[in-house]
């Protein structure tokens, strides 16, 4: 069995509020202690039991939080920098940390106003100087416009809809479970504005194939988790009443090459490709036995492609996946059952990993999948960075 | 924009930063001539350009001549611009594929759009767009 398997447990989670206009008034730093402290009140932990801190990829730093939070026994401090893929990557460091005891209690926060501080045309627009998406993307890609993640994959997309006669229709498909799922999640941004595939279909091009109902949301808000040991897990969830939710299987992988997506020998394979076998061998368990899976949602097309590379279906057999239904709830196995980062909000895939935690907990409400015991969250990072866990229930 | 064009030559979009190995590639692109790296121990084409062959590891090698001739490989049509210089909308940037195997970002200089088609044959021209830079760009044709 993995050395690893079972290891840590997630024991507590925490979000904001999620909003848009006119936006959540305080700063990223404010939003990710407000997460944190839920977080950490929700475990049954005090703040002085924090000694890890998985740091944010932007908006703070781990001095700024470590100094709001009190936390002054911090012994283990780490940044995992894959973009959106580094919470759930986040999950693998902070289950090595307290697996090793190099760390007892690891607090994972995230989050921005993605919607009121720097939205992602401005980000785009900051990459023309201080180019973020590194130089490939600058020096080789913007001189043709292509300087941004909905052009970057609705290239993969179209070379999809050519070698698989993949269809908007598809892709719709998963926009609109996305939103249908929102209508039961409270905190949901795009609750109250259900969908239909002709609402999707008449939405605008922003970067062909890509409509604009297959782009995530920007928002304002953050969220935490907290990894912990299995034996304080047991004992915590005496105090909260909040099942321990195992760590079970983890993965990260990276692309080749990494910085750019257009000379890839086979342009599907990505990050997830790699990490996905390697943390379902982890846990014992296999795409087969998901009750749920929250998959990094920025586009439509990245749901299908990461359901085909993480092995839920084979790589061109995604249309076939999502149709009828089968990815809303009550369907073979939902998908982003909270909304996603297209209908609730992005919180760069953190809030995936909460909803995972609820559904495992069996706390998710009406939105609840029955007797769940198996979920697997994924993360997607810039240019196709992947991250997989399997988290479970016992 | 530190990378665009001085206002004399008019063009106004963002330029590659000639430097290292860009530097190289550009100025054989400026020559009118299209080349990548070509590992002298495995003789692997490679693009974007690179310190050492990720085939064989070694770091012999040299700019060798591309025919010029490729396909399209993908393509995205944008309508909302994400970068403020280019607002000329829509665009189309494309991903052609050389003869050699390498894919570059391009755009087709002849050809809207609506009338692109993935494997369509297209071949390099050069277009010589401030004194100092010139990009790579490809027609519809054979």
């Amino acid at each position: 069995m993995h050395m690893l398997r079972d290891q840590a447990c997630i024991v507590g989670v925490g979000e904001t509020p999620y909003c848009r206009a006119p936006g959540s008034g305080v700063t990223d730093l404010n939003l990710m202690l407000r997460a944190s402290l839920a977080a950490v009140a929700d475990s049954g932990l005090e703040l002085s039991d924090i000694d890890g801190l998985m740091t944010p990829i932007f908006g703070a730093s781990g001095d700024e939080l470590a100094a709001n939070l009190g936390i002054e026994n911090l012994r283990y401090a780490a940044q995992v920098n894959m973009g959106g893929a580094s919470p759930v990557s986040s999950l693998q460091s902070a289950l090595m940390a307290v697996y090793t005891g190099v760390a007892n209690n690891v607090l994972i926060p995230i989050g921005w106003n993605g919607y009121s501080g720097m939205r992602a045309r401005d980000v785009s627009e900051a990459a023309a100087v201080a180019s973020p998406m590194g130089p490939t993307v600058q020096d080789y890609y913007l001189p043709f416009g292509c300087n941004a993640p909905p052009q970057f994959y609705s290239l993969m997309a179209r070379r999809h809809m050519h070698e698989y006669d993949t269809s908007p229709e598809t892709l719709g498909a998963i926009a609109v479970a996305s939103r249908k799922h929102a209508q039961l999640n409270d905190n949901a941004v795009m609750r109250g504005r259900p969908l239909s595939m002709q609402d999707y279909l008449d939405s605008p091009w922003i970067s062909e194939p890509y409509r604009l109902l297959d782009c995530c949301l920007e928002t304002d808000g953050a969220a935490a988790v907290v990894v912990s040991s299995p034996d304080r897990a047991k004992a915590l969830a005496g105090k909260t009443g909040h099942q321990p939710v195992y760590i079970s299987g983890v993965a990260e992988g990276h692309p080749y090459p990494a910085d750019d997506i257009t000379n890839r020998p086979n342009i599907f394979t990505v990050g997830l490709t790699h990490a996905a076998p390697k943390a379902y061998e982890m846990a014992g368990l296999g795409p087969e036995d998901a009750d749920f899976a929250e998959i990094y949602d920025c586009f439509t097309f990245e749901v299908l492609q990461q359901l085909e590379e993480a092995g839920f279906c084979k790589r061109g057999e995604g249309a076939a996946f999502v149709r009828d239904g089968a990815i809303e709830l009550g369907g073979r196995l939902p998908v982003n059952t909270h909304g996603g980062l297209m209908s609730e909000a992005h919180v760069i895939g953190m809030n995936h990993i909460v909803e995972a935690t609820r559904q495992l907990r069996h706390e998710a409400g009406a939105r609840q999948v029955d007797n769940a015991r198996v979920g697997v969250v994924t993360g997607w990072g810039d240019l196709g960075d992947g991250s997989l866990a399997v988290l479970t229930r016992k | 924009m530190t990378d665009t064009a001085t206002a004399e030559s008019g063009y106004h979009l963002p330029l590659p930063r000639l430097r290292g190995l860009t530097a190289q590639w550009y100025d054989w692109i400026k020559q009118h001539e299209l080349r990548f790296q070509r590992c002298d121990h495995c003789e692997r084409w490679r693009h974007v350009p690179r310190e050492v062959c990720p085939g064989c590891g070694s770091v012999d090698w040299a700019w060798q001549p591309s025919s010029g001739k490729g396909r399209i490989y993908s393509w995205t049509t944008v309508y909302r611009s994400l970068h403020p210089d280019f607002q000329d909308t829509p665009y189309a940037a494309v991903v052609v594929e050389l003869e050699e195997g390498p894919r570059v970002m391009t755009w087709i200089v002849d050809r809207g759009p609506d009338d692109l088609e993935i494997d369509m044959p297209v071949r390099v021209v050069y277009d010589d767009v401030t004194p100092e830079v010139t990009l790579a760009k490809f027609r519809a044709g054979d």
